[in-house]
Parts: C-alpha cells; sequence; structure tokens
C-alpha cells in the first residue's frame, strides 16, 4: 500500500479510475502515514478518520464517477476554512468548540467533485504568522528538518502534503501563506488571482488580500484542484463572474518554455539571499533557458514598500473582521463574564493570542480618527503603485520569477520574539496579494548548506494561472527531484 | 433679551419593503418568531459575505429620484465598527464616503407657506438586531431576526426653523416612501424613524449653535413635543448663561422632556473604511431609466392636479393626497360619480373620524369607493337628507355595502312626494292651532317650529326644501 | 514614533481587549517600532493617486430580491455560548 502514497494526486486519479486502487486504500494508506509521521510534524488539528473510511467505503460500493474529478481523493483543509459538521478553530482558542452548520463553497466544490476530507491542517491564528508557531495548539514542524518552521500561515498543509499524509491539501493566502509553506516544505503551492476562488466559508484575515488555494506535489496536482474550485460563487461580491480555463490541459500539455519571456525583477535578486536559495534559483533560472525561455530584467520598483503597505491593509481589515469573535453567538465566553464589557473583553483578551492582539490593536489604530488617512487611505495609494509596477513589468515578460523566501526554512523559536523580524520575511510574497495576481512557489532543489527545500516563485497576469502552472510543470522536468522527506 | 432661532435637521431612517434582506436572502418579515429569519450571513458567523439585494438599490434609487437627488453613478459601502450584542459583525454595514444619492429637496407648505428643504444625502445601510432586557433575570436576549434588514437614511439640510416645518417635511417624506411602494411608513413598528438635530442662535445670526442630537422620537406628535422642548430647554440654558452640550439626548414621551445620554454612551470612533466584501455599486443607466419610468404621481404633484383638476382646496387636497391609498380612494370615487368636491367632504368629515376611531387605512376599507360615491349621490338626487346620510354612514362604514339598498331596506328614503307631505303637514297644522295663529300674526320665526314637527312626524324623510315649499303655501 | 502603553490601553479598549500591564507594555512597544518602520510610507510620493482599497474589477454584484430559508434556527443557535433555544443570551445591558 505505501507505494500508494508515492503516485502524485493525478496519478493517484488513473489508479482509482481503472480500481488498480480504491477509495478505502487511498484513505487507509493515508491514515497509516498520519499515524507514523503525526506525532513528529504534528501538522493537523483534527482528523477525520472515520468519516473518511465511512465515506470511501461507501464509493468503492458505489465505483468510481468519471464525471468527478477528485473522485476518491483523500485531501486535508486549513482550518480557517469552514466544513460542515467538523471543528473549525483558525487554530485559536476563541473558537476551540466551533463546529460550523455550513460548508465553505471551495469545500463543498471539492466534496462535490468526490474529494474525502482527512482533516483540518493546523496554522498561524487566524493566518497571522509566517510560522505556524502562533497556533493556539501545537507547533508543525518541518517534515525536512524537525527542529525547523514548517513555514506560514498554512504550515500544517504545507507539512501534511511534503510528508505524504495526503494528496492535496488547502491553504489560504493573504500575504504568502501557500507560498512560503510550500517553498519550506518542498511542494507546489498556488495563490490564484484574487476572486478566482469564492472565500465564502473561508474566515476572513485581510479581505481584500485572502485567495485560498490549493499545495500538493506537483503543478499538474495543484491545477486540477484549482479547476474543481475556481469560479464565481453568488455568495461571494468579490468571485469573478468570468469564464475559467481549463487549468488541467494547459499545465499538463506544456513540455518546453519556447518564446515565454521570463522576467527577473531586480529587486528580488538583489542582496539579501541566502547562497543556496540564490544557488537553487539560479539553477532554476538556467533551466527554463535551457527550455527554450527567455530571460529579461524588469523593474518593481515600489517593493521597498510592501511589507509597510501590506501590513497596514491586512492588519486595518483584520481588525474589523476579527470583531465578530465576541461571545454571544458562538465561540469562546470567558465564564467569570459579569457584563457586557467583560463579556467582550475577557472573551477576546482570553481568547485571542498575541500576535492576534497585536494586529488588532495595530489595525484598530490605523483606522482610527486622526489617523486614518496617514495610515489606511495612504497605503491604499502605495497599493495601486505597487500593481501598477506588475502591470508594467507585464508589458516586457510573461511570467515574472524570484524567490519565494531569502531563506530556506528557519529555526522554530528563532524569530519568534521579534515581530517585525518576522514580519520581513515575507518581503517577496505579498506584493502579490496587494496587486491581486496569480503566484506559485514550487520547490526547485535542497540548500546546499540546510539541505532544505528551496522554493521559486512564479507570478502571472491576473487570470492568467495557465500559464504559470504550465511554465511549473515543464520547468520541474528539467530540475533534479527533491523526493520524500525521511521522517 | 435676545430673540432665537431653531434650527433643526433630520436624520430618517427608513425600512425598505423588500422581501428579503440587503445582503442575504432571510425574510424580512415583522412579527415571526424570534431567529427564525436568521442565516450565517445575518448572525455574522465566520467567514460569510454579504451580496448585495438589487430591490434595495432600486428602492434606494427610486427615493433619490423622487426628492430631485443626484444619484452617483458609482457608491461604497464602508464598515461602521462598534461592539454591541446586536451588531452580529461587530461593525454596521453602511455608506459612507460616496452615499447613493446626494443634494435632493423636499417642498413643504406650513401655514400656507411654501419652503423648500435641501436633502444632504441618502444612504443605504443594515439594520441591526434587537436586545431584549429581561426584568426579572441578570440577562439580556438577543433577536437577530430584524439585524440586516435594509434602511435608508435621508439626512435633511439644517433647512427647518420650527417644529412645525420639521413635521411638515417629516409627513412629506414619508408620503412620499408611501406612494414609492418602498417602506410602509409605520411609525410604530419603527419601519420609518427619525432622529432631530437641533440647535437655537440669535436671530440674524449666521453660524450655527452648538446642536443635540435627539433620538427615540416615534411618532408626528413627539417629533413636534420633543423639538419644542428642546427648544425651549436650549433657550433656558443660553438665557441662565449656560453653555450648550454636543450631545445625544433621548426624548422620554412619558415626561415630556429630553435627557442626555452623556456618561452612558462612551466616545465613540467608528473607523470607517470600505467594505472589501463588497466592491463598489455601479449604478445601470439602463435599470435607472427603468426606475425612473416607473415612477408614480408623487404627492406634490397629485395634490395639485387636485387642486386645479377637481377644484379641491389646498388643504383638503393635501389631506387626502398624504396618504397614497386615501388619494386613490378618492379617484376611484370620483370614477364613479363625478362631484369631487362632494365627496372630499364626505372624505374630508365622516369618512376621516371613522377612519380614525376604528384606527382603519384607506386599503383597509369595507366601505367601496364606488359606494362611498352613491351615498354622495343619493343625497344630491334628494333620495336620502344629507342628514339621513350621516346617520347611516358609521353602518356603511363598518360593514360596507350598497347604501342604496341600505336606505330601502330600513325605509329611508325621503319624502319627495309633495301629496304625501301635505298630510303631513295638514296633521301638524291642525294640531298646533295656536302656532298656526301666532305665526300668522307676524311670529315668522315659528317657521322652524313646523318644519320640526313635520320631520318629527316623517322620522327626518322629509325632503326638507319641499317642505319648505309647502309649508309657506299652507301658512300664507 | 513612540507608542505608549496609555495610547495601546487606549486602542485596545476600543477594540475590547483588556490588556494586562506587562503586556501592554510589549505590544505598545513593538507596535512602535512597527510604526516606526510603517513611517517610510511617507517617502512614497502618492500625490494624486487614486487609492486602491479591493484588486476586484467588477462592479458589485446584484441579488434577487428573493426571501429563502436556508437553515433552522436549531443551526444559528447550535454554537451559542448561553441561548434558551429562541435567544441568544447575554449578561444583562445597562444602558449605553
Amino acid at each position: 500500500m505505501s507505494d500508494i502514497l508515492s503516485l502524485s494526486l493525478a496519478g493517484l486519479r488513473a489508479r482509482l479510475a481503472d480500481r488498480s486502487v480504491s477509495a478505502t486504500d487511498a484513505v487507509s494508506s493515508c491514515l497509516e502515514r498520519i499515524a507514523d509521521t503525526e506525532p513528529a510534524i504534528e501538522a493537523l488539528l483534527t482528523v477525520t478518520g472515520e468519516a473518511a473510511l465511512t465515506q470511501a467505503q461507501a464509493m468503492d460500493a458505489a465505483g468510481p464517477d468519471a464525471s468527478k474529478p477528485l473522485w476518491g481523493v483523500p485531501v486535508v483543509v486549513k482550518d480557517a476554512i469552514c466544513t460542515k459538521g467538523v471543528a473549525t478553530t483558525c487554530a485559536s482558542r476563541i473558537l476551540e468548540n466551533f463546529v460550523p452548520f455550513y460548508d465553505a463553497t471551495c469545500v463543498a466544490r471539492l466534496k462535490e467533485a468526490g474529494a474525502i476530507l482527512l482533516g483540518k491542517a493546523n496554522m498561524d491564528e487566524f493566518a497571522m504568522g509566517s510560522s505556524t508557531e502562533n497556533s493556539a495548539f501545537q507547533k508543525t514542524r518541518n517534515p525536512w528538518n524537525l527542529d525547523k518552521v514548517p513555514g506560514g500561515s498554512s504550515g500544517g498543509s504545507g507539512a501534511t502534503v511534503a510528508a505524504g499524509q495526503c494528496f492535496a491539501a488547502l491553504g489560504t493566502d493573504t500575504g504568502g501563506s501557500i507560498r512560503l509553506p510550500a517553498s519550506f516544505c518542498g511542494v507546489t503551492g498556488i495563490k490564484p488571482t484574487y476572486g478566482r476562488i469564492s472565500r465564502y466559508g473561508v474566515v476572513a484575515y485581510g479581505s481584500s488580500l485572502d485567495q485560498v488555494g490549493p499545495l500538493a506535489r506537483t503543478a499538474e496536482d495543484c491545477a486540477v484542484m484549482l479547476q474543481v474550485m475556481s469560479g464565481h460563487d453568488a455568495k461571494d461580491s468579490t468571485s469573478a463572474p468570468r469564464e475559467v480555463p481549463d487549468f488541467a490541459a494547459q499545465t499538463a500539455t506544456r513540455k518546453d518554455l519556447k518564446g515565454l519571456r521570463l522576467g527577473l525583477p531586480e529587486e528580488y535578486w538583489g542582496e539579501g539571499l541566502t547562497a543556496e536559495v540564490r544557488a537553487c534559483c539560479d539553477q532554476a533560472v538556467d533551466a527554463a533557458k535551457g527550455l527554450g525561455a527567455v530571460v529579461v530584467p524588469v523593474k518593481l520598483p515600489h517593493t521597498k514598500y510592501a511589507i509597510a503597505t501590506y501590513y497596514i491593509v491586512a492588519m486595518a481589515e483584520a481588525s474589523s473582521n476579527l470583531a465578530r469573535f465576541d461571545g454571544v453567538r458562538y465561540g469562546f465566553r470567558h465564564p467569570d463574564a459579569k457584563d457586557l464589557r467583560d463579556l467582550y473583553e475577557m472573551s477576546r483578551s482570553e481568547g485571542f493570542g498575541e500576535e492576534v492582539q497585536r494586529r488588532i490593536v495595530l489595525g484598530t489604530y490605523v483606522l482610527s480618527a486622526g489617523y486614518y488617512d496617514a495610515y489606511y487611505r495612504k497605503a491604499a495609494q502605495v497599493r495601486r503603485l505597487i500593481r501598477q509596477d506588475f502591470l508594467d513589468a507585464f508589458q516586457a515578460c510573461d511570467v515574472i520569477v524570484g524567490p519565494t523566501s531569502p531563506f530556506t526554512a528557519f529555526g522554530l523559536g528563532e524569530k519568534a520574539d521579534d515581530p517585525l523580524q518576522m514580519y520581513l520575511a515575507d518581503i517577496f510574497t505579498i506584493s502579490l496579494n496587494l496587486s491581486g495576481l496569480p503566484g506559485l512557489s514550487m520547490p526547485v532543489g535542497l540548500g546546499q548548506e540546510s539541505g532544505l527545500p528551496v522554493g521559486l516563485q512564479m507570478f502571472g497576469k491576473a487570470w492568467d494561472e495557465g500559464t504559470i502552472l504550465g511554465a511549473a510543470n515543464a520547468l520541474s522536468g528539467a530540475l533534479p527531484q527533491i523526493g520524500m522527506p525521511k521522517i | 433679551m435676545a430673540e432665537y432661532e431653531a434650527v433643526i435637521g433630520l436624520e430618517v431612517h427608513a425600512q425598505l419593503l423588500t422581501e428579503s434582506k440587503i445582503f442575504c436572502s432571510c425574510s424580512t418579515r415583522f412579527g415571526n418568531d424570534p431567529n427564525e429569519n436568521v442565516c450565517p450571513v445575518c448572525s455574522g458567523m465566520p467567514g460569510v459575505l454579504p451580496v448585495l439585494n438589487e430591490r434595495a438599490v432600486e428602492y434606494a434609487a427610486k427615493m433619490g429620484m423622487a426628492i430631485d437627488c443626484a444619484l452617483n453613478p458609482v457608491s461604497v459601502f464602508a464598515r461602521k465598527n462598534y461592539f454591541y450584542p446586536d451588531l452580529p459583525k461587530g461593525y454596521q454595514i453602511s455608506q459612507f464616503e460616496l452615499p447613493i444619492a446626494e443634494h435632493g429637496k423636499v417642498d413643504i407648505l406650513v401655514d400656507g407657506v411654501a419652503k423648500t428643504i435641501g436633502v444632504t444625502r441618502i444612504h443605504m445601510e443594515e439594520d441591526a438586531g434587537k436586545n431584549i432586557h429581561s426584568a426579572t433575570d441578570n440577562a439580556s436576549y438577543v433577536d437577530l431576526n430584524r439585524a440586516c434588514v435594509p434602511l435608508i437614511e435621508i439626512v435633511s439640510e439644517p433647512d427647518m426653523r420650527s417644529a412645525d416645518e420639521a413635521v411638515a417635511y417629516l409627513k412629506e417624506l414619508r408620503s412620499i416612501l408611501v406612494y414609492l411602494g418602498i417602506c410602509d411608513g409605520n411609525m410604530e413598528e419603527g419601519s420609518f424613524r427619525c432622529d432631530a438635530n437641533v440647535s437655537i442662535r440669535p436671530k440674524g445670526q449666521e453660524e450655527f449653535g452648538t446642536r443635540a442630537e435627539i433620538k427615540n422620537v416615534n411618532s408626528f406628535r413627539n417629533v413636534h413635543k420633543a423639538i419644542e422642548y428642546e427648544i425651549q430647554r436650549q433657550k433656558d440654558c443660553l438665557e441662565d448663561g449656560e453653555a450648550i452640550v454636543q450631545e445625544t439626548r433621548l426624548y422620554n414621551p412619558d415626561k415630556n422632556v429630553t435627557a442626555s445620554m452623556r456618561g452612558k454612551e462612551e466616545a465613540h470612533d467608528y473607523r470607517y473604511f470600505p467594505d472589501p466584501d463588497l466592491v463598489p455599486l455601479k449604478l445601470d443607466p439602463a435599470k435607472l431609466e427603468q426606475w425612473k419610468a416607473q415612477l408614480p404621481e408623487l404627492p406634490r404633484v397629485r395634490r395639485q392636479r387636485f387642486e386645479n383638476d377637481f377644484g379641491l382646496s389646498a388643504n383638503d387636497a393635501a389631506t387626502i393626497t398624504a396618504e397614497r391609498d386615501l388619494a386613490d380612494y378618492f379617484e376611484a370615487a370620483c370614477a364613479a360619480y363625478a362631484q369631487p368636491k362632494k365627496i372630499a367632504n364626505w372624505i374630508m368629515s365622516e369618512l376621516l373620524r371613522e377612519m380614525g376611531e376604528a384606527k382603519l387605512a384607506a386599503a383597509q376599507l369595507k366601505l367601496a369607493p364606488s359606494d362611498l360615491a352613491k351615498l354622495v349621490k343619493l343625497v344630491d338626487e334628494g333620495v336620502i337628507s344629507g342628514k339621513i346620510g350621516k346617520q347611516i354612514f358609521p353602518d356603511l362604514f363598518a360593514q360596507g355595502g350598497d347604501p342604496e339598498a341600505l336606505v330601502k331596506a330600513k325605509g329611508l328614503v325621503q319624502i319627495s312626494d309633495s301629496s304625501a307631505l301635505e298630510e303631513a303637514i295638514d296633521a301638524v297644522l291642525a294640531a298646533s292651532p295656536a302656532e298656526v295663529e301666532a305665526y300668522k300674526g307676524g311670529k315668522t320665526k315659528l317657521m322652524g317650529f313646523f318644519v320640526g314637527q313635520v320631520m318629527k312626524a316623517t322620522k327626518g324623510q322629509a325632503n326638507p326644501g319641499l317642505l319648505n315649499q309647502l309649508l309657506a303655501k299652507k301658512l300664507s | 514614533m513612540k507608542f505608549t502603553p496609555q495610547q495601546a490601553a487606549k486602542v485596545a479598549a476600543l477594540a475590547r481587549l483588556r490588556l494586562p500591564e506587562e503586556k501592554l507594555e510589549r505590544i505598545a512597544s513593538q507596535i512602535g517600532d512597527i510604526l516606526n518602520y510603517m513611517e517610510a510610507l511617507e517617502a512614497c510620493d502618492t500625490a494624486g493617486v487614486e487609492p486602491l482599497y479591493s484588486p476586484v474589477e467588477h462592479p458589485t454584484p446584484l441579488r434577487a430580491d428573493v426571501a429563502e430559508k436556508t437553515f433552522q434556527r436549531s443551526d444559528i443557535l447550535s454554537g451559542a455560548p448561553e441561548t434558551d433555544g429562541t435567544y441568544f443570551i447575554v449578561p444583562k445591558i445597562v444602558a449605553g
């Protein structure tokens, strides 16, 4: 059975379709793997093993359904995404006992496509963090090195895929929260164009930045997942009323990069990269050239403002988004609350962790009377300039390429005491969210020094996920495979 | 002592008559069991998102058109952040910087003087739920049926100078909303409510005085009383050398006072910002054309038409057109019998009195307009006297039906047959020889006595014109 | 700029957080650092730049006005910390 786990999602689909592997086999293999590896990595907050097995058995009894592109595929969902009847905590005490009675649209679509929910992935509390250390419940370890963080905030999703516990996982990406863990854990993850996947049922952090996306072993696997979840949803006003192209076809058919113009922004390739990250990324760019890509230098001059802009926007929105967690209708209520003020203040002070509280205070401050213009409005103006940088750069290229992170996975606790240093780690990922554009991170090798995965980002034009997925698919065929970590 | 002038601006909240809520598909029906009209969206569950109701946009736009506002082609929903148990998301979605409509006006008439009141803006927003405070246990109960029900807020310029003007403006606004069919105008249920900003300044002074915002005024009468009270209170303050504090005051209708909410309400900092879940609202020009074409005749125009075409007095025209249903009723009656002034008289006197006593609106009446017309016609043609008409009106009002049939059934047809009447006259004259003598001797005032006697004998059914004529002849 | 614990307490109260003294001090100093970092934005010339609040380019979609009951009251109340099956219950609200 363990050879099942070495299959990609696409490979598994073929085996499920010809019944050489049953849905029950797939689920059992994953559950065994979870049992073996979970004590070491703690990627999951909830495992829905029994329900998954029951569902798989029923599906096997009925036989494969070719109309369901994910028939029998076990998947994990980040705990920020609502799953009907399954606890959805956002890794926060304040939602510790929250069991939604509705599915997020993306989850509903996965289920309709035949996917089987295996469990819920750990994360930074309310997706606020870059290391998954801000979870209120457990610290997920990087499967490649148990002393390192998996990245964040979708660290559980990155780790569970890297460890072979499932075939794909959902993450959310507000400022790099899919791409950073994908990079640190050596898997592929894509943040689609803002509006591509419905946010309905996805617990909001920064509403104008948040997007759901898949993390999986290959670009092709990501394409299959993306396909299923994409498209307008009447329950989300920000989801785009536009056609969804055939991502899977665009991805699988691309074998070379002939004529593709890769833009290398000087701001992403300058000082600050560790030698091993630079070496792996350079090697990937060379491989791309070998496949026929043309490399052009581009500029994203407002990159230096991106972190400040991002944190103002994200924290402002978060301060408002998190107001609903008040202990009135659901979630944690402090047992000692005697009056209304107590109810709010005691519940929220004990229910939220410190990073969340810090961001709520900052976000409240930048929106408050007298400061709005200097912070929030100013940031929104710079945001337009940052997006314009990309639009300008895409005049000269088709895909923008750069490292996902200046360094490989850092040590547990290494940056935990200095929030600003932690924020600065997001330098290469956040501009994309401010711009609303799609981007993915793919593994391009193991760092010579650390032996940890290095991720390369590809940014695409709005709605052009197909191009970056195809390019990633072609490029990965020309690179040495990093394989699976030994845990 | 300085002479002061009041400066009044009103903020009116009108609940829109949509089937579903503004951002979700829950019913807006009033009176359902608590928390039955509630879904994840209007209860602020994690992860859920608002989607705007097209009908709410239509209604807000129509109100904008009706009061000559400029409609903004793009308007923006913002979040107004504050904590309260009836506010599930911790913010209210409301338009702030860019509302759907701005710069409108409403014409009013007070004591025959016309005046135009400016409307600053109309914006769309969601209502909050309801907190019920228990008297018996240490708890409050939250019902979210009302949360997310669509409202428009209509903000006036500080153009009113008296409580009378404020009430006239409110009545006109309410009338327009009801004409448009976008609000039921029910003040008791809170679907039409108002806050008043009141300040005073010495007459002739340009700049405004410090204003107080008066909340909780839920009838025209209370608006009037609260404003009068507040103006007097502020005058007293200034005359005592006290400064007026900018604050929110709550009107207490039982004591007829306004009381400061100071201390009970912390300083708010609502931290408005554009709601990223609702991208800007763009008004479709084709839709706007369509909605404009659907606008009904509005109260002001109808009032003018009733004066010009039907010859009604300004007062009658204003009263009858104030409620769209009553104006419709009047026109239907006129269609059945083309005597608008007479019909108006019956409405102004008999019908409105009965409606007031029975607390019924024009749309709920049992008496059909065509039957009211018939009644007027019966009186007009002398089939019954006006007095009899008024006598039977309460019955007709209560049960409805054909007045002619009722008159016949009750045997109330007027005696217009001179021979039948002559018999009755003869009998009365025969029974009152002394009075006849006196009359003939010059006491002509006794005519009234004879008329009364004959009326009594005929149970009021004698045609008064004919009776007078015959009596005069017999006594000459 | 300096962000004092008193400022932090005031803003925290607005956000309905009640933080102990030492946490306030720590958070205030961290926020001070972050705000200092954010001052870098002042150097960015944004004269005449229209703010971008969302990457969405389509106008807000409109929903047809059809009332529909999608969930039961028992669902809505299912996570309530305190309820009588009809209402959400909170400690008695005393004015304001």
